[in-house]
C-alpha cells in the first residue's frame, strides 16, 4: 500500500492512503454528530424565534448557568453524574443491537434496593447497598434481554412496560410497607443514618456519583473495545446468524450486556439516595432514564463519547428553571430542544458514508 | 354508598367490580382502539411508530385547546387528528432517508410530541374545555351505575366502525391491497409501480391522525381534562395491543376493551372500598400487555400474520 493519491493535498500524500482513510473515518465519526447537534440546536432556534423568543437570549442563558462559572459547573457536573450511568444502560445493549428504553425502572428500583440494603446495616452496609442496587438494575434490564433473546419480545416495548411496573411496584412499597411514618407530605423510605451518606468527592463540589460514573463509561468502553467478550458483542450486534454460526453465546451476551447497562443504572438509584436525597422518594424518579436515551444516541453508542455528551445534556438541563424564570418559558422547553437535537442527530446517520470530505479515495474525482 | 340512596344509586356489593369493569372496558379502551388502529395501518405498511405516544398527548393538548378556543369539542377532534397527522408525517418521510431507523425516529418523536405537548399545553392545565357529548344506552335501567357504564361516547362507535372499515378496507378494496404488497416488501410494490416510501409515509399519516383523535378523547371526554400525565403509556401499550391483535383490526377492537378492562381495575376496586394495592392494580394493564407480549412473540424469527417488512424482529 505505497501507491499515492495523485490528486489529493500535499498533507494528505504524505500520509498514505491508509492511514489517511482512518483519519477520515475520525474525523467523520466527529463532524457528523456535531454537525446535527448544531443543526438540531438551530432548528430550535427556529422554533423559539418563530414564537417571538429569543434564541440569542436563550443560548447566552443555557451558557450562563450552565458553563459560565465555577458554581454552573458544580451544578451541571451533578446532573451529569446520574446521566453518565443512565445512558450506559442504553448504550451497552445497543452494542448488540438492542434499544433498551426503559432504564427508569432500574433507577428506581436501584435506589429503592440500596434504601432497604442500608436499613441491614452492619459495617459492610456500603457494599451491601451498592451491591443490592446493580443487582436489582441488572435483574430488571438482564430479563428484558433475556425475554429477547429467549423469547423473541421486542425489547423497546417491554423494556418501558418494565420501566412502568417498576415505578408502580416502587409507589407501592414506598407507600406502603417501607414508609417510614415520619414522612408526612412526601412518602419516603426511613432516612439514613449519617455514617451512611455519601460525601463529595473533595475539591470538586460534586458526589462521588461522577467519579463512578466516568470510570463505568472508561471500563465499558474497554470492555467493548478491548476484550474478547466486547469483539465478541460487535460481532452479534452486527450479524446474529454470522455469531451464531461462529459458536458465539449470543444468549449469554446478550443477557450479559443488559444486566450490566440495567446494574449502571441501578447505581444511579444508589447515588440518588445515598448522596442526594438521603431516602428513596418519588424524586428518584426524575427522567434520568430518557436524558440517557437522547445521551446514547448522541454518542452513538460509544462510552467514551457519552461523557461529553452527559456533560452537555446536564448543563442544558441544569439551565432549565433559570431559562424558565428569566424568559417567561414553560420548563418543557428543555424537553423540546432535547427532541430536537434527538431528531437531528438520528436523521444525521444517513450522512454516512456518503459526504466526500470523508473519503479520501473519492478525493479529485468528479 | 348506602343500600338505595335515592338517586338511584343503589348498592351492587361485590357485583359493582364486574359492572364498573364493564363500564371502564367501554370508557378507557377507546384511546388503546384509536392509537392501535393507527399503528396497524402503519405496520400493515411495513414501518413501525413507536411515537405514537407522543402524538396521544399532543392530541390530547390539540384537541383541548382547540375544544376551549372555538367552544367546539368536535373541532378539538379535528384539529388533534390534524396535528396527529403531521407527527405521523414527519415520522413517513424521516424514515424514508437510507439508513434511518424507525423505532428510533419513534422514540425521538415520542419525547418530542410529548415535549411540545407539555410547551404549548401549559397554559391549558387549568381552563375548563366542552365535553364530547355520549349517547345513553342505559336509559331502560332504574340502576345508576349500569346507566352510567352504558353512557358510550360517539368516538367509541366510531372507532368500532373504522376497525370494521378497515379490515374490509385490508380485504377488498385496492388501497388495502396496496399498503399489504407494501408491508410485505419494497420489491414486491415497486414491480407494481407502487412508490412504497409515499405508502408507507402516507399510511404512518393517517396512523398518527388516528392516534391524534385517541388523545382528543383522553382530554375531552375520559378522564376529560388536560394536564401533563394524561397518558401514561396507552400509546405504547397500543403498539403492544397490534402484535397481539395479529396486525387484524377486528382484532384490535377486541384487544382495547381486554385492556380498557384491565385498565379499570383499580379504579373499579377502589369503587367498591378495596384501597390497599392500589399502585399495583393500576400496574394491570401493563403487566397484562408484557404477559400478552410474552405470550404471542416467538423464538423464531417471523410472527404469524405479521408484514414481511416490518422491522421488529431485525
Amino acid at each position: 500500500m505505497t501507491q499515492t493519491l495523485p490528486d489529493a493535498p500535499l498533507f494528505a500524500q504524505a500520509l498514505g492512503p491508509a492511514a489517511l482513510a482512518g483519519l477520515a473515518r475520525r474525523a467523520e465519526a466527529v463532524a457528523i454528530p456535531l454537525g446535527a447537534l448544531l443543526a438540531g440546536l438551530a432548528a430550535f432556534s427556529l422554533f423559539l424565534a418563530a414564537l417571538g423568543h429569543s434564541p440569542a437570549a436563550f443560548y447566552a442563558l443555557v451558557w450562563r448557568a450552565g458553563f459560565g462559572t465555577g458554581f454552573s459547573w458544580e451544578n451541571t457536573l451533578s446532573r451529569a453524574a446520574p446521566l453518565l450511568l443512565a445512558a450506559l444502560c442504553v448504550a451497552l445493549p445497543a452494542r448488540l443491537g438492542l434499544v433498551v428504553i426503559g432504564g427508569e425502572g432500574a433507577i428506581a428500583l436501584g435506589g429503592l434496593a440500596a434504601a432497604v440494603a442500608a436499613g441491614i446495616g452492619g459495617p459492610l452496609a456500603p457494599a451491601l447497598m451498592a451491591l443490592a442496587a446493580m443487582a436489582a438494575g441488572g435483574v430488571w434490564i438482564g430479563a428484558v434481554g433475556w425475554l429477547r433473546h429467549a423469547r423473541g419480545v421486542n425489547e423497546t416495548i417491554s423494556s418501558l412496560l418494565m420501566a412502568y411496573v417498576a415505578i408502580a411496584l416502587f409507589n407501592h412499597l414506598v407507600e406502603g410497607p417501607l414508609r417510614d411514618p415520619a414522612s408526612l407530605n412526601k412518602p419516603s423510605t426511613a432516612p439514613l443514618p449519617d455514617a451512611l451518606r455519601m460525601g463529595e468527592i473533595p475539591g470538586v463540589g460534586v458526589h462521588w456519583g461522577l467519579a463512578v460514573g466516568v470510570a463505568a463509561c472508561a471500563l465499558s468502553w474497554l470492555l467493548i473495545e478491548r476484550t474478547r467478550w466486547g469483539f465478541a458483542a460487535r460481532i452479534a450486534g452486527g450479524n446474529v446468524r454470522a455469531a451464531q454460526l461462529q459458536g458465539l453465546p449470543v444468549g449469554a451476551l446478550v443477557v450479559g450486556f443488559a444486566a450490566l447497562g440495567g446494574a449502571f443504572a441501578g447505581l444511579v438509584g444508589l447515588f440518588e439516595v445515598a448522596a442526594v436525597h438521603g431516602a428513596a422518594n418519588a424524586s428518584l424518579m426524575a427522567g434520568y432514564g430518557y436524558s440517557g436515551i437522547l445521551i446514547a444516541f448522541l454518542a452513538r453508542h460509544n462510552p467514551l463519547a457519552i461523557i461529553p455528551a452527559a456533560v452537555l445534556v446536564g448543563g442544558l438541563e441544569a439551565s432549565g428553571g433559570l431559562v424558565q424564570r428569566r424568559m417567561d418559558l414553560p420548563d418543557a422547553t428543555v424537553l423540546v430542544l432535547e427532541g430536537f437535537v434527538f431528531v437531528a442527530i438520528l436523521l444525521s446517520e444517513t450522512l454516512y458514508g456518503r459526504c466526500r470530505v470523508f473519503a479520501p479515495e473519492r478525493w479529485g474525482r468528479a | 354508598m348506602g343500600a338505595g340512596v335515592s338517586d338511584g344509586v343503589t348498592d351492587l356489593g361485590l357485583w359493582g367490580v364486574p359492572l364498573a369493569m364493564l363500564a371502564g372496558a367501554i370508557r378507557v379502551s377507546t384511546p388503546f382502539l384509536f392509537v392501535s388502529l393507527g399503528e396497524c395501518l402503519t405496520e400493515r405498511s411495513g414501518r413501525i411508530n413507536l411515537g405514537l405516544e407522543g402524538t396521544l398527548v399532543f392530541g390530547a393538548m390539540a384537541g383541548y385547546a382547540i375544544a376551549y378556543e372555538t367552544g367546539s369539542p368536535w373541532l378539538g377532534v379535528l384539529a388533534a387528528a390534524l396535528s396527529g397527522a403531521v407527527f405521523g408525517l414527519a415520522h413517513g418521510v424521516m424514515c424514508a432517508l437510507p439508513r434511518v431507523n424507525d423505532i428510533a425516529i419513534g422514540i425521538a418523536l415520542m419525547l418530542l410530541g410529548t415535549g411540545l405537548a407539555f410547551f404549548f399545553g401549559k397554559p391549558y392545565v387549568q381552563p375548563v374545555a366542552p365535553d364530547l357529548p355520549s349517547i345513553p344506552f342505559g336509559w331502560w335501567s332504574d340502576i345508576a351505575q349500569v346507566r352510567a357504564a352504558l353512557d358510550v361516547n360517539a368516538l367509541f362507535l366510531i372507532g368500532l366502525a373504522l376497525a370494521l372499515g378497515m379490515a374490509w378496507m385490508f380485504r377488498a378494496t385496492r388501497a388495502g391491497l396496496i399498503v399489504r404488497v407494501v408491508g410485505d416488501g419494497a420489491e414486491a410494490a415497486r414491480a407494481l409501480g407502487v412508490d412504497p416510501l409515499r405508502v408507507r409515509a402516507l399510511s404512518t399519516a393517517a396512523g398518527g391522525a388516528l392516534a391524534g383523535v385517541g388523545g382528543a378523547y383522553l382530554s375531552l371526554y375520559y378522564p376529560g381534562s388536560w394536564n401533563e400525565g394524561i397518558s401514561s403509556g396507552q400509546g405504547l401499550m397500543a403498539v403492544a395491543l397490534v402484535i397481539f391483535a395479529r396486525w387484524r383490526p377486528v382484532n384490535c377492537f377486541w384487544a382495547a376493551l381486554l385492556f380498557g378492562g384491565a385498565g379499570a381495575l383499580g379504579p373499579a376496586l377502589q369503587s367498591v372500598g378495596v384501597t390497599g394495592g392500589y399502585h399495583l392494580f393500576n400496574a394491570a394493564p401493563y403487566v397484562l400487555t408484557l404477559g400478552l407480549l410474552i405470550a404471542a412473540s416467538s423464538p423464531s424469527r417471523a410472527l404469524a400474520g405479521a408484514p414481511a417488512a416490518l422491522g421488529f424482529n431485525r
